[in-house]
């Protein structure tokens, strides 16, 4: 089960990553292996600035679509674009090459409400 | 329901869903891959849920002529043909094929949502010496289709299926199980359908994958293949409500003769439809779906029948019925996804144009 240790994980099936002060998201393996063959990925605004749950993009697969939601508030700091032309990345390396956008000035106390890897891993279960 | 090769694809991990009342494999490896392998060596599908009648008698082929939109009386023994049933307006009960076994036996090849529907409403057109058999449980059906499936077949049998032309069929065995062997297909490349009996469909299947150039594959790719292809599929592009006419698909229409239905047909022929089927272009990777309404200056010209994304083309594609006079190659408009407007263009089909369905090959 591929569910890394050192990130947070949402009941929407994303992932953050914290990493020199910004909050890295993407979604999980479970997400990309529910979804199949990801065919587009609709990238948020950069300085979009985003509550909790608000939508930060689409990912769509030959057969369905899902949308992202900001799992932290925060602005929009860079995303993606590598994903505009390799979607499927998503598919390869959902938690590293694959990363949807990132944010900066994000609510750090935020994060306490997000699950870890062991709770992410019961939830799918 | 379950196909006799259920638990292969349970052992290679495919992922399985409903298709009307059968459980059936969606993908393998992944459709994006099947679909590719397809166009470039051979897939292999489990199209077991598929329905297969036997028509048989001396009027069958009289009964059949009156059922069938497309001619019969040309039709050679050891040749088959793409039709519709239609019902008295006109609009299509199913999309079948029919293969002439003798000149008093048929086999029809149906979709497997409208079996048990066809069944009866070509058992209520019959002569009474003209006899139906399903024999959908006992027929298995898997399609071999792409550029290798020939070099594939053409090892495993001992006829010379360069001989075997398009829409022509052999009685054959391979590894003495008894097999109709049909150079048809739903992908627009070089292929062949095979039905079994059902008790060898797991055998052939083994067969047929014991080349390394074929690869299991799903309704996923099959669908966005016959998408890219250009081809209709009920429930979608075809459908009660609307003539083979308005699909564009007057080939498998003869008006030469009578068939139930017929009156309908002409007078769409004849004053024209209000709305034809037509291909979408879309303008970037971000695909639309069946029933969205199709926009041109704010009003709704249109809706969508199938969407995707193509993988061959790395754009999407749609069919959609349109107000006739907005169907011309070129003619822009707005699909209204419900979160955004996507631009589209009418454009030619088959969408995916490099397809090796008819390649000759001798």
């Amino acid at each position: 089960m591929n569910i890394p240790e050192n990130l947070y994980y949402t009941k929407e099936h994303e992932w953050v990553r914290v990493e020199n002060g910004k909050a890295f998201v993407g979604i999980t393996n479970y997400a990309q292996d529910q979804l199949g063959d990801i065919t587009y990925v609709e990238l948020p605004e950069k300085d979009k600035v985003v509550q909790v749950e608000d939508d930060l993009g689409v990912v769509e697969s030959v057969k369905a679509a899902s949308d992202v939601y900001a799992p932290v508030s925060g602005v929009v700091d860079s995303v993606n674009e590598e994903l505009e032309d390799s979607p499927e990345i998503i598919n390869r390396s959902p938690y590293k090459d694959g990363w949807i956008c990132s944010l900066k000035d994000f609510d750090s106390a935020e994060l306490e409400n997000l699950m870890s890897a062991v709770d992410y891993k019961n939830f799918i279960m | 329901m379950e196909t006799p090769l259920y638990s292969v694809h349970v052992d290679l991990n495919a992922k399985i869903a409903p298709f009307g009342d059968w459980d059936m494999p969606i993908q393998y490896s992944g459709i994006i891959a099947e679909h590719l392998h397809t166009r470039k060596f051979a897939g292999v599908f489990d199209i077991c849920h598929m329905g297969e009648f036997r028509v048989k008698g001396h009027d069958a082929l009289s009964d059949l002529e009156k059922l069938n939109s497309a001619d019969l009386a040309g039709l050679k023994t050891g040749r088959c043909k793409y039709g519709f049933l239609l019902n008295e307006n006109g609009g299509v009960i199913d999309d079948f094929i029919t293969y002439k076994l003798a000149d008093d036996e048929f086999m029809l090849v149906v979709n497997s949502a409208t079996t048990a529907g066809d069944y009866d409403w070509i058992k209520s057109h019959l002569s009474p010496t003209t006899i139906i058999e399903d024999i959908s449980e006992q027929t298995g059906k898997i399609d071999l289709q792409g550029p290798m499936a020939y070099d594939i077949l053409n090892k495993i049998i001992e006829d010379d299926l360069a001989q075997l032309k398009y829409f022509a069929f052999i009685n054959t065995s391979i590894d003495n199980c008894r097999v109709i062997l049909s150079r048809t297909g739903y992908t627009g490349e070089l292929g062949y359908e095979i039905y079994c009996s059902a008790d060898d469909a797991r055998k052939l299947w083994g067969i047929f994958l014991e080349s390394e150039k074929a690869l299991p594959a799903g309704l996923g790719a099959r669908d966005t293949l016959r998408l890219e292809a250009g081809l209709p599929l009920y429930g979608h592009e075809l459908g009660a409500s609307r003539t083979p006419i308005a699909a564009g698909l007057s080939f498998a229409v003869n008006t030469k003769k009578e068939f139930i239905g017929k009156n309908a047909v002409m007078k769409d022929i004849e004053t024209g439809c209000s709305d034809k089927l037509a291909g979408l272009k879309l303008d970037g990777r971000q695909s639309c779906r069946q029933g969205q309404e199709i926009l041109l200056k704010d009003k709704v010209i249109g809706k969508i029948t199938s969407g995707s994304f193509a993988p061959s083309l790395g754009f999407s594609i749609a069919f959609a019925y349109i107000k006739t006079e907005f169907t011309d190659e070129g003619t822009k408009m707005e699909i209204n996804t419900g979160r955004k407007m996507l631009p589209a263009e009418v454009c030619s089909t088959p969408f995916y144009k490099k397809g090796t369905a008819k390649i000759p090959l001798c």
